[in-house]
């Protein structure tokens, strides 16, 4: 495990780069053939309606993956992350129209810990609303 | 109806090992979008210090998801699936997945609660590699919501 950020250069409150990210119909059909979860509910907008959502809408875990590339891009050694925790609060939904959604993730350290770790919370929105709740990374900085 | 309390505590048997794939590592980080060599270039991944391509920290779940499949599918347990939601995810990890691994998950009912009409189930997986070194856990919190109030 190799960070390239270091524990003495991080304060409480250091914010990493934010990142927004693209999801469309098409980013869907791709993530749900690569983690092998084919819910219609983020393909088929007809079984999505029946089923009481507004739309598709995107795999929480798709999501997921997402929110922690901010703090794997920021640490440089995705194995810097020793934790990693969301509640899904809201869906992403995504538009049949060519344009998808906007994931709106932003991090910032919350606490420094023993032994070269640091907590950071994460915020993810889309369309205004928080998509993740109590999102938390413990990080090994270097 | 409510979950049999019976059932926390429970763990089921360690799945058959599942053999991670440079090449599935390697589709699900382009699924992503997350273009970390460390997910697709063996030398780039020895520079950080890895044996080989790692994964990226959510890409265990298709494993621990289809490992809790015994307890979802579990009849004496009695989930119905076609109401649950994913409430909660976390992991806690010893070590990132790499390409190589062959992964057996060991998963147990951690907890069975009630609210307001919705089953509430944490199952943890504990995912190891074949000399039996611990890599991950999975803690995964499914919610069963509540059947609709039939109108008069």
């Amino acid at each position: 495990m190799t960070a390239k950020i270091a524990y003495a250069e991080v304060e409480t409150g250091t914010e990493l780069p934010a990142r927004t990210f693209p999801v469309t119909r098409a980013t869907l059909v791709q993530y749900a053939g690569a983690s092998g979860d084919f819910n219609p509910i983020h393909w088929n907008e007809k079984f999505a309606v029946e089923v009481g959502l507004p739309d598709v809408i995107a795999h929480g875990m798709f999501t997921m993956a997402e929110a922690i590339r901010v703090v794997t891009d920021w640490a440089g050694d995705p194995a810097a992350v020793v934790e990693y925790g969301v509640r899904f609060t809201k869906p992403v939904v995504v538009p049949n129209d060519g344009v998808g959604a906007l994931i709106e993730v932003s991090a910032k350290v919350a606490a420094k810990l023993d032994d070269n770790l640091v907590r950071v919370d994460l915020t993810a929105t889309s369309a205004g609303q928080k998509v993740l709740g109590m999102s938390r990374a413990v990080v090994r900085l270097a | 109806m409510a979950l049999d309390q019976s059932f926390v505590g429970r763990t089921y048997p360690p799945t058959a090992p599942y053999e991670v794939g440079r090449e599935k590592i390697r589709e699900f980080a382009e699924a992503i979008g997350d273009a970390n060599p460390a997910y697709t270039d063996p030398e780039a991944a020895k520079e950080l210090g890895h044996p080989d391509v790692i994964a990226p920290p959510t890409f265990v779940f298709a494993i621990t998801f289809k490992a809790a499949g015994q307890v979802i599918e579990d009849p004496q347990l009695g989930l119905d699936y076609s109401r649950v939601v994913h409430g909660d995810q976390k992991f806690a990890y010893t070590r990132p997945v790499r390409a190589g691994d062959r992964l057996a998950v060991t998963s147990t009912i951690e907890a069975i609660k009630s609210m307001a009409g919705n089953d509430i189930l944490d199952i943890r997986g504990e995912v190891h590699d074949e000399t039996g070194e611990h890599v991950v856990t999975a803690w995964t919190k499914l919610v069963s919501r509540a059947p609709e109030e039939v109108g008069p």
